[in-house]
């Protein structure tokens, strides 16, 4: 079957099966950033932007995308450049097989969230799962991110 | 120092954090073979038939491979140095499966969904045989494991006894115990055991492979032993060394998980017959079931001490389910006493005694840690029960017992290859100091007294805390058995490639390197360029395991840039025309003392272009000397739910001597990493069977490794410290950080609510039944 897409921007024809699922198929496009972990649905390693809002694209079947945008963290290079200072900065990128799913997490909690705790925060990305950092710079980092973000708004 | 002990952050951080396909499975041949492995739904039973009619029928399926089809060749998985210290019991298949997971049959196809369906169409009849499911019982046991007779040991070492289940049988012994024992005024004897912890790295594992145009089999992999890897692929395929290269590319994290061979052999042996290239990426049921864990272990110890709190004797016995290969079993059950009973060096004996038995559960594998952990978390709890005997403080018991700067054991003698009968001195522990900082930053007599005081107001909100500690060593690499190489190579434009064996999995260990050459060469950071690993092109290492890479691998940096910059010195005097000791190499010029000089960019111009025309490279190696242990202080304050068993860990406080930080950012982010993995183990992880020995936690769903949520406050200190052998005195950090959570944890909580946790995880009901059985 064929489904009309938005990837990153570019508006795409892709022929897909009935039961593939969208992480794989945006790997065969080269989205090489889709990273997948587990296959339950549980690790967040491939979270990206179904029109806007943040799913686990090894859980979403490529057909239901149809007709929508999608944006991974290749389409957010500009936009997370910040996110990615802070978690560079603070070494808590390690292995850096999450970062991608978790970056795009970030980014959407940034949009729905206003002004989150470290409980909303935590909340919010308990489904990006990292083995390397301990989360604790993570916090750190998603917290300093928010905090400059705000700060740019008020200038 | 300029580039030692800055926090400068990773330089692949970059491409990580964009996404960018640097991984295994991102650089695979779009037409690459896809390969699935059938695995068995039978813990122990015989292959007697397969039946490959419907799966040859589904559409794209070019390949079924069973036993039948693969030159038998004993080998062991575990990656350790050669010859290794685990038995070669295993095979790429075989006519027998020894637990649920191992594999049965290879398919290959031409995409991933023809695999997977071919895969499930195979018919396998199997004659079920009873498993051996506990290790307590497996020694002696009428089911052998390894009934075949082919299987051996590649270098003699004590114990192995296939006949009896047996993997490996070993001790060592100071002192004498029995007397020990009998003049100690306490005396308390327990029994502690430590779970199948899974490694539950985010990349699970995955390798392709292809023929290159000189007709050789290339085999990307990700791995943390490339190295291994390539020898242990050229006995199990029966093909020469020299035929293979391995590349490491970017790694998704390992822990140990790919310290073992695992999904290298398949995508290696369909190219090897097809010359097509070919992979494999495991699923994460593949990984639970298809892999390894850490080895469960059971501990019996006996504590002696005198009522003023001297320790005089210590007995350990443990004993490690290895499951249904050896891999790892020799060495990890040793460390298990090696690496533990060396933090009580006051003692007037101490024996230990390490067996680990063949069972029909998953393998045993190489898990952060290593034996020491679970050697930790018994003898560190003993410990603490004997605090509560004497009535003592268990800090106090600690400073008053264990190991100080400058101070040794004759265990470092028995368990150091090579050493000779001088005793072996610890002059840059600091474990001292580690409990000191430790105890003032947790603040745990004030902590201690307002726990107490808020203990009925605790109570009304259903609520218990209690606080807790333990001490902890590791090693930095394995002296006189793993050895590291670099080799640096001046370019044409003054910038240096580095070349190393060393396995980034995602530690940082290319950044630390780096930053050890440009010390070492006083040249600016983004002179070097490192390259690792690819056996074609990297110098040997063994790898990334046994806490090496900073120690090892970095001095062997060290080694390389010594032998670069004489060559600079000597290539330096003929090109300003003077005697070479003349000369010096400093900031990246060559200055002779005439007042001549030229900068390395014109030196290396013109060495290659205009004069003498040489290229300049060194090479370094490194293996150990002597043991360079790191050590660690954790102190745990927990919340016990009174009506639950519930257990959180409300703030971890962990001091950590790892000598020289080489990037304390990136130290610090390995005890953080290590701490929370520690949790993991101490309260939830746990990967556990049912009676027919199939895997209960075979997904996240049922595994539960520690989120965001389950983490609290955790505070780290880097003790300052310097190891004279170390690089620019730096030991190692990835492995002790783990080691003392569980042990603090169970002792937080038996303070919290009175109740011994002796078997790990500390699961809400088993906290729950222990504080409603026992009161």
């Amino acid at each position: 079957m064929k489904i009309k897409v938005t990837i990153n921007g570019k508006e795409k024809e892709l022929e897909i099966a009935p039961d593939d699922y969208l992480s794989e198929v945006l790997r065969k496009e080269g989205l090489l950033g889709v990273k997948k972990g587990c296959d339950t649905e549980s690790c967040g390693l491939c979270t990206i932007h179904l029109e806007d809002v943040a799913v686990l694209s090894c859980g979403t079947l490529a057909a239901k995308a149809d007709g929508k945008s999608i944006t991974t963290i290749e389409g957010v290079r500009e936009k997370a450049e910040q996110v990615r200072y802070q978690l560079a900065k603070r070494g808590v990128d390690q292995c850096g097989f999450c970062a991608p799913g978790t970056i795009m997490s970030i980014l959407y909690l940034e949009k729905v969230v206003e002004n989150p705790t470290d409980e909303e925060i935590n909340r919010y990305l308990k489904g990006n799962f990292c083995r390397c950092s301990g989360y604790v710079g993570q916090l750190e980092a998603v917290k300093s991110y928010l905090e400059g973000q705000k700060h740019e708004v008020c200038e | 120092m300029k580039y030692v002990n800055d926090s400068i952050k990773k330089i692949d951080s970059d491409a990580l954090l964009k996404g960018k396909g640097v991984y295994t499975d991102d650089l695979a041949p779009k037409d690459a073979l896809c390969i699935k492995v059938v695995r068995s739904p039978h813990a122990f039973a015989k292959i007697t038939n397969i039946d490959d009619r419907l799966t040859r029928k589904v559409a794209g399926v070019e390949m079924v491979l069973t036993y039948k089809d693969i030159k038998r060749i004993p080998f062991t998985r575990a990656g350790q140095c050669y010859p290794e210290l685990s038995p070669y019991d295993k095979f790429v298949l075989d006519e027998y499966v020894r637990h649920v997971g191992d594999d049965v049959a290879i398919i290959v196809a031409e995409n991933q969904k023809s695999a997977e369906m071919g895969a499930k169409r195979l018919k396998v009849t199997y004659e079920v045989l009873d498993p051996l499911l506990d290790y307590r019982k497996a020694e002696g046991h009428k089911t052998l494991v390894h009934p075949e007779e082919d299987n051996f040991i590649p270098v003699d070492f004590v114990g192995y006894d296939r006949e009896k289940n047996l993997a490996t049988e070993m001790g060592f012994e100071v002192g004498e115990i029995t007397q020990a024992l009998e003049d100690s005024d306490v005396v308390i004897k327990k029994t502690y055991e430590s779970q199948a912890q899974a490694q539950a790295m985010m990349e699970t594992q995955r390798a392709f492979s292809y023929e290159d145009e000189y007709g050789r089999l290339v085999v990307v992999s990700s791995t943390q032993i490339p190295f291994h890897v390539r020898r242990t692929l050229a006995r199990a395929l029966d093909m020469p060394m020299s035929k293979i290269r391995v590349i490491k590319p970017r790694i998704g994290g390992g822990f140990g998980s790919k310290q073992s061979i695992h999904a290298e052999f398949y995508p290696a042996l369909i190219t090897k017959m097809t010359g097509k290239p070919s992979k494999i990426v495991y699923g994460r049921k593949e990984v639970f079931t298809g892999t390894t864990s850490r080895h469960k272990m059971k501990f019996d110890i006996t504590l002696g001490a005198t009522k003023e709190g001297e320790i005089l004797g210590i007995e350990m016995n443990a004993l490690s389910d290895t499951g249904a290969y050896g891999e790892h079993a020799n060495t990890t059950v040793g460390a298990a006493g090696k690496k533990v009973l060396t933090l009580y060096n006051k003692v007037k004996a101490c024996s230990f005694k390490g067996k680990a038995v063949y069972t029909n559960n998953l393998p045993g594998g190489a898990l952060r840690g290593f034996g020491v952990t679970q050697g930790t978390f018994a003898l560190e709890s003993a410990i603490n029960e004997l605090a509560e005997a004497l009535n003592m403080d268990p800090v106090k018991l600690r400073e008053m017992n264990m190991i100080k700067k400058g101070e040794t054991t004759p265990i470092y003698n028995i368990i150091t290859k090579g050493s000779g009968p001088e005793p072996i001195y610890m002059d840059s522990c600091e474990l001292e100091a580690c409990v000191q900082k430790g105890k003032a930053l947790f603040a745990w007599e004030n902590r201690k007294n307002r726990i107490e005081k808020d203990r009925e107001s605790q109570k009304i909100k259903g609520k218990a805390r209690g606080i807790g500690m333990a001490i902890a060593q590791q090693g930095s690499g394995l002296p006189n058995i793993d050895m590291a190489g670099a080799t640096i190579k001046l370019n044409d434009d003054g910038f240096f490639t580095l070349l190393v064996g060393a396995t980034d999995i995602g530690t940082g260990s290319d950044t630390i390197l780096s930053q050890i050459a440009a010390e070492a060469l006083d040249v600016s950071l983004d002179k070097i360029n490192i390259h690792a690993s690819d056996t074609d092109v990297s110098p040997f290492d063994s790898g990334a395991y046994a806490s090496s890479t900073t120690y090892t691998s970095g001095n062997a940096v060290i080694e390389a840039c010594k032998n670069m910059n004489s060559l600079i010195i000597e290539y330096g005097a003929k090109v300003l025309e003077e005697n070479r000791e003349n000369i010096s190499f400093e900031k990246g010029k060559i200055f002779s003392k005439k007042g001549k000089e030229i900068s390395l960019e014109a030196f290396s111009k013109k060495i290659t272009y205009s004069m003498i025309h040489q290229q300049l490279t060194a090479t370094g190696s490194f293996v150990p000397k002597k043991a360079a242990p790191p050590y660690m202080a954790g102190f745990a304050e927990v919340e016990v739910d009174l009506d639950t068993g519930k257990v959180d860990l409300l703030d971890f406080v962990g001091t950590v001597d790892c000598g020289t930080a080489i990037n304390p950012m990136l130290a610090r982010v390995q005890a953080e990493g290590g701490i929370v993995q520690g949790i993991g183990m101490a309260l939830y992880e746990e990967v556990k069977v049912n009676p027919k020995g199939k895997l209960k936690s075979n997904t996240f769903m049922e595994y539960k490794i520690p989120t965001r949520k389950d983490v609290h406050t955790i505070q780290v200190e880097l003790i300052e410290g310097h190891d004279d052998t170390g690089p620019y005195g730096a030991k190692s950090i990835g492995e002790v950080v783990i080691n003392t959570v569980p042990p603090a944890i169970m002792e937080a909580i038996y303070q919290a609510v009175g109740v011994r946790i002796r078997s790990l995880p500390a699961t809400p009901e088993k906290v729950w039944r222990a504080m409603n059985t026992e009161k």
